[in-house]
């Protein structure tokens, strides 16, 4: 009776946004070709459609729209080379909403390539007089150096002779080269006419090698003089500026002048002649500053008509841009169309939420009209074998919660939705472990910046870190709103207890409060209102109070989180008409989680109301040691012994009823199933016929006994141990709280007071700066962030794994905004 | 020996030991090589490189593509990952790495010098070179008139230089000593690689031995098949093999006196590892030969993968990846001139 009501009473809840995925339904279209580009752009802009690749198992280059495909990547190249160009040239490409009529991709596609013909042309035009520019820039350096060498080296020509001399005297082993040498110097007195010289230009960094070079190709037999260009000159590759180095190279014999002539030519380094003359020197410099200004005024002419013209460009970069993106999406989404028969129309199929069906239908009218196509686009609901693909509608506030779910896994099609629950479980749990007001306040600040500054954040390109939280914003407000809450209750304001809530109901036993330590305070009126007596705070039973209030909060807390993913098991089965997982897996899976701990929390709770001194350690180990013997002083209420009798018989019956009746039951229905069919079932031809290929694989399952039962063996002995180990786990809640509290005494007394005590100013801002930078850091980020964590933990692993299957697939649909949100 | 290297490899080796497994990964599959195939034109090569790792490289490639930008490119990439790995190596890693590339100078020392002897451009002939064996001052190479100026001007700065002891001579340059020049660099290359290989030790010694004297065997056979009625004396080419390998010290006397195609099978033929290879081709049939040892190479290489805590899948990846960009110019060589028929003849599988 009561049952049956309650099922009544289940049946006409209304269905919970978000706790089940969206209906889903499997489309196929029929698109007349003529029609099907439009239909797909619109379909884009919709966004409510998701497609199947209908030919998978085609290479991309043999489908139908490849040339397409292949346009648009050529002119996103070109693009991209325009923005290469123009970020280059250091313009902004500003994106001017420049009101334009729409063009047509054909007509896109002439006029990127008239562009890039004309950019093109103007590149090497400019990159002609670049070069002679550098060539004139070079000279003109190297005239300026090279004269200094030049003079210099007759002077000390006769210096170098009288050297050479010296040292045939000093060293015999040189006679035969350096005779030779002295030969050719004495024979010709004027030195101009047997040192000859090379004189260049080479980049700085290549200077060494290329001296060394030098060095031995001629066996030592030059001089090198180099020094530093005044200017940079611009490297026409890489438009980048480098260093050169002038060099002066004296050296003697036709030979040698050939082997320079190449290692020059090696080098990169470009050789430029100077005449020896005065006269004639001054008059090169002159031609060539004169020519050098001339080309200046070319080039900076160029340059301007160059910059206008991507100017121009640029104004419209971003809106082609995003338009050959959006044709790319929308033929690659014909790619996946199949042809039919006839080849004059493409179908389709694809996923879509049931509700979106009315809004398609008319955006497939609306393409249909906007074409002028005298055949409509058939869409309609097929039937489909494989599983649909997972859709939730959330919104900016529980996108970050159902972000975290889905990190876990993407729930199963219309599978209940733990994020529903973790909207409030997550921060609470969260704000368990961080319980402190101050810190919340805190906390609370940062979030509301970020919701403050939320438009504007939202428009703009954040780093990775602060992407995430700003994308977990409202994670954040609810965290910090619901540590103030627990900070309240621990009474923790940066670890000082504060008196909110009316005087403590503790006092010193006399006025000097002096024993205060050794025999404790009297309790004297009502209990502290909300939230624990700030008289705890520092009395020698603080810890022990505390603990045991914690851990016992962490248990109750813990099971009823894991009574409710139980219970949402339940909801899964019922939804999914599976009433032998009601019957075999929730049904024991409640009474031996309930028996065990469900009573250890009911007797905690009796103590808490009873002010019982029982120890509950000792009664829970007795309870399976000797469950007979008497309880003596930790009897907490009358009938205890026989009531944990029952319960241990309950659980211990639980074990076996989840572990085997469900496989064998499974097994008897197999068998009646297929009762005398010892063939497998043949694919009707009526099937066959109305599939499409690759539209619906029809999936033939095997029963496989021992499978099964090993698989319902590891599902009880998970939820057997894992009821112990996951209550045990829920104690992370009390051991983070108790850290971070500790923590923030440490800091606070350590070396906020402790500075404090000294009556320096400098010490005192000196231990103001570290408590600030402590709490920032430490207990602000690293706290939260391990808190985050545990708590994550909690909800992934302890909570779902009671119900969530976590298996599905998202549903992607096919939709420019996210299509030009990629890039 | 064996050491403990489970113990310790991962503290230095470890990182690009999981970023060489990655580049592996990537490497073209059969059914990749099969998509290839039925390109119609090298756009359609281009597309469906752009959904693979070149991808990158490739993108911003205007239209009417060459089969040199593709190899270029791909060329690149391989080089990337190189610098990639070399930057992050310690040593002895580091020095391996350095080894992978030595072949390559040698080719490029071989061509610039060649190349300068039949007067091409320089500059022409730097782009012809392998990105992997560039060294710095290897365009002054043209400088050089014999083997002597080689050496003092140019390679002494290099690594090459200790492999040049045995080839120093004052001759001038001619295309007969070149190569002869090639062989002996090689075959010193090939040597001191392996005993450094010896002296890391364990994995890397046992595996890279193996690589190696298949490299060396290899080289032995090509250079038997290339004397063949040229005027190399016996002794002269039997200096030219490595001192080492599977046919070090027998096959090398037999192969030196070898004067046709069928005299080489029968020596080769007596040793098992050898015996498939040849037993493949028909008689007097020299074509199939390279592809049936580069066939043989790959499955080497990739059995080096097999192990763990060894430096011989970077030289085997290196090598795989140089394979397949061969595969690649083969492929869009052969859809550029349209003989899609003789497309299979010259690619290797690597998977």
């Amino acid at each position: 009776m009561v049952l049956e009501k309650m099922e009544m009473f289940l049946d006409n809840l209304q269905p919970m946004d978000l706790m089940r995925s969206e209906k889903m339904s499997f489309v196929q279209l029929i698109i007349p070709a003529e029609s099907a580009h439009r239909a797909i752009s619109y379909l884009g802009e919709l966004g409510l459609l998701q497609f199947r690749d209908l030919n998978a198992d085609k290479s991309p280059f043999q489908r139908t729209f490849v040339n397409q495909v292949k346009r648009c990547g050529e002119m996103s190249r070109k693009l991209r080379f325009f923005k290469d160009q123009i970020n280059k040239a250091g313009l902004l490409s500003s994106a001017h909403p420049v009101i334009e009529p729409d063009v047509e991709l054909e007509e896109l596609e002439i006029q990127l390539g008239e562009h890039e013909h004309e950019l093109i042309e103007m590149n090497s035009n400019s990159e002609k007089l670049q070069q002679s520019y550098n060539e004139l820039l070079e000279f003109k350096m190297v005239l300026q150096k090279a004269v200094g060498f030049l003079v210099s080296s007759n002077s000390h020509a006769v210096a170098e002779e009288t050297e050479l001399n010296e040292n045939v005297y000093s060293n015999d082993d040189y006679g035969e080269t350096t005779s030779f040498l002295e030969k050719e110097l004495r024979s010709v007195p004027s030195n101009q006419s047997g040192l000859r010289f090379i004189s260049g230009i080479i980049p700085r960094s290549k200077v060494l090698r290329f001296e060394r070079m030098l060095f031995r190709a001629t066996r030592g037999n030059m001089l090198f003089n180099q020094a530093p260009a005044d200017e940079e000159i611009m490297d026409p590759v890489s438009t980048e500026m480098v260093e050169k180095t002038v060099f002066v190279v004296f050296f003697s014999g036709e030979q040698a002048r050939t082997k320079i002539l190449k290692i020059c030519e090696a080098f990169g380094a470009n050789c430029y002649p100077v005449p020896e003359d005065i006269t004639k020197q001054r008059q090169i410099t002159r031609e060539v500053l004169s020519r050098l200004s001339e080309l200046e005024a070319t080039l900076d002419a160029g340059i301007r008509h160059r910059n206008k013209a991507l100017a121009s460009i640029g104004y419209q970069l971003t809106k082609w841009m995003n338009m050959v993106k959006r044709e790319k999406a929308v033929y690659d989404t014909l790619n996946m169309l199949n042809f039919d028969v006839t080849k004059k129309c493409l179908v389709g199929e694809g996923w879509c939420p049931s509700f979106a069906k009315a809004q398609i239908q008319e955006t497939l009218q609306r393409a249909t009209f906007d074409s002028n196509s005298q055949v409509g686009i058939i869409f309609h609901v097929m039937d489909a074998l494989e599983s649909p693909p997972t859709y939730f509608r959330t919104n900016r506030f529980t996108n970050a919660f159902q972000e975290i779910v889905d990190a876990y896994g993407v729930a199963r099609y219309e599978e209940a939705n733990p994020a529903v629950y973790t909207v409030v479980t997550f921060p609470f749990l969260f704000a368990v472990m961080f319980g402190d007001w101050g810190h919340g306040i805190c906390l609370l600040m940062g979030a509301l910046i970020l919701i403050a500054r939320e438009s504007k954040l939202s428009s703009q390109k954040l780093g990775s870190f602060m992407e995430m939280l700003f994308g977990g914003r409202y994670v954040l407000l609810l965290m910090a709103l619901f540590s103030i809450y627990c900070g309240l209750i621990y009474n923790e304001f940066f670890s000082v207890p504060f008196h909110i809530f009316g005087g403590s109901a503790y006092k010193c036993r006399d006025t000097t409060c002096s024993d205060a330590h050794i025999a404790g305070l009297m309790k004297y009126r009502d209990p502290y209102p909300f939230g624990v007596d700030p008289s705890w705070r520092g009395s020698r039973s603080e810890l022990p109070f505390l603990n045991s209030l914690k851990m016992k909060m962490s248990i109750l807390l813990g099971v009823a989180q894991m009574n409710l993913g139980i219970i949402l098991s339940y909801f899964n089965a019922r939804f999914f008409g599976n009433s032998l997982d009601i019957r075999y897996q929730f049904v024991p899976q409640i009474i031996f989680l309930n028996c065990l701990f469900g009573y250890l929390s009911l007797l905690i709770i009796i103590k808490w109301c009873s002010g019982s001194q029982a120890d509950l350690y000792h009664v829970m180990i007795y309870m399976f040691l000797s469950p007979t013997d008497d309880l003596g002083e930790n009897q907490l209420f009358w009938g205890q012994r026989p009531l944990q009798i029952l319960l241990l018989l309950l659980a211990l019956i639980a074990v076996p009823w989840m572990l085997l009746p469900k496989p064998f039951i499974l097994k008897k229905l197999h068998t009646e199933r297929f009762q005398g069919r010892t063939y497998g079932i043949l694919g009707t031809s009526e099937m066959d016929l109305d599939m499409e290929p690759g539209s619906a694989r029809s999936h033939h399952d095997d029963f496989n006994f021992s499978e099964v039962f090993v698989h319902q063996m590891i599902h009880s002995i998970e939820f057997v141990l894992g009821a112990v180990s996951n209550t045990a786990s829920y104690l992370r809640l009390w051991a983070l709280s108790l850290a971070h509290s500790e923590l923030s005494t440490v800091f606070y007394e350590k070396v906020l007071l402790l500075a404090w005590g000294y009556d320096n100013i400098i010490i005192r801002l000196v231990g103001l700066a570290v408590f600030a930078f402590a709490t920032a850091f430490i207990l602000l980020m690293m706290e939260t962030l391990s808190a985050f964590l545990h708590a994550l933990r909690l909800h992934w692993v302890e909570f779902q794994n009671k119900f969530y299957h976590g298996d599905g697939y998202k549903f992607k649909p096919f939709s420019f905004a996210s299509t030009t949100e990629d890039d | 020996m064996y050491g403990f290297e489970a113990l310790t490899f991962n503290i230095h080796g470890g990182y690009l030991e999981a970023i060489v497994r990655g580049h592996r990964s990537g490497l073209f599959t059969a059914a990749d090589y099969n998509n290839l195939c039925q390109c119609e034109t090298l756009d359609d090569i281009k597309m469906h490189l752009s959904a693979t790792e070149y991808g990158p490289y490739l993108q911003n490639e205007p239209s009417p593509l060459h089969t040199t930008t593709i190899v270029e490119k791909c060329t690149l990439k391989l080089v990337d990952e190189y610098k990639h790995m070399l930057c992050q190596a310690t040593e002895p890693l580091s020095t391996f790495l350095e080894y992978c590339r030595y072949g390559h100078m040698i080719d490029n020392v071989v061509l610039i010098v060649t190349g300068t002897l039949h007067e091409r451009d320089v500059q022409e002939l730097l782009e012809k070179c392998h990105p992997l064996g560039m060294f710095d001052s290897i365009a002054s190479l043209a400088v050089a008139q014999n083997m002597r100026e080689l050496y003092r001007l140019v390679l002494v700065d290099t690594p090459l230089a200790p492999y040049f002891s045995e080839c120093i001579t004052s001759e001038d340059l001619d295309d007969m000593n070149i190569e002869i020049m090639r062989n002996t660099l090689y075959k010193a290359y090939l040597e001191d690689f392996n005993r450094f290989c010896q002296k890391l030790g364990g994995a890397t010694a046992e595996i890279m031995s193996d690589l190696l004297a298949f490299e060396a065997d290899r080289r032995a056979v090509n250079i038997t098949i290339n004397s063949i009625g040229t005027e190399l004396t016996r002794d002269d080419r039997k200096k030219l093999y490595s001192n080492f390998g599977l046919l070090y010290p027998y096959g090398h006397e037999e192969l030196a006196v070898c004067e046709d195609l069928d005299q080489v099978r029968g020596v080769m033929e007596k040793y098992p590892p050898y015996q498939s290879i040849f037993s493949r081709l028909s008689y007097g049939e020299s074509q199939l030969l390279d592809k049936a040892f580069y066939e043989e190479e790959v499955k080497r290489l990739c059995l080096a993968f097999e192990q763990q805590f060894h430096y011989a899948v970077f030289f085997a990846y290196i090598r795989l990846r140089e394979q397949e960009i061969r595969n690649l110019m083969w492929i869009s060589e052969c859809v550029a001139q349209n003989q899609k028929s003789r497309v299979h003849d010259s690619v290797v599988f690597i998977f």
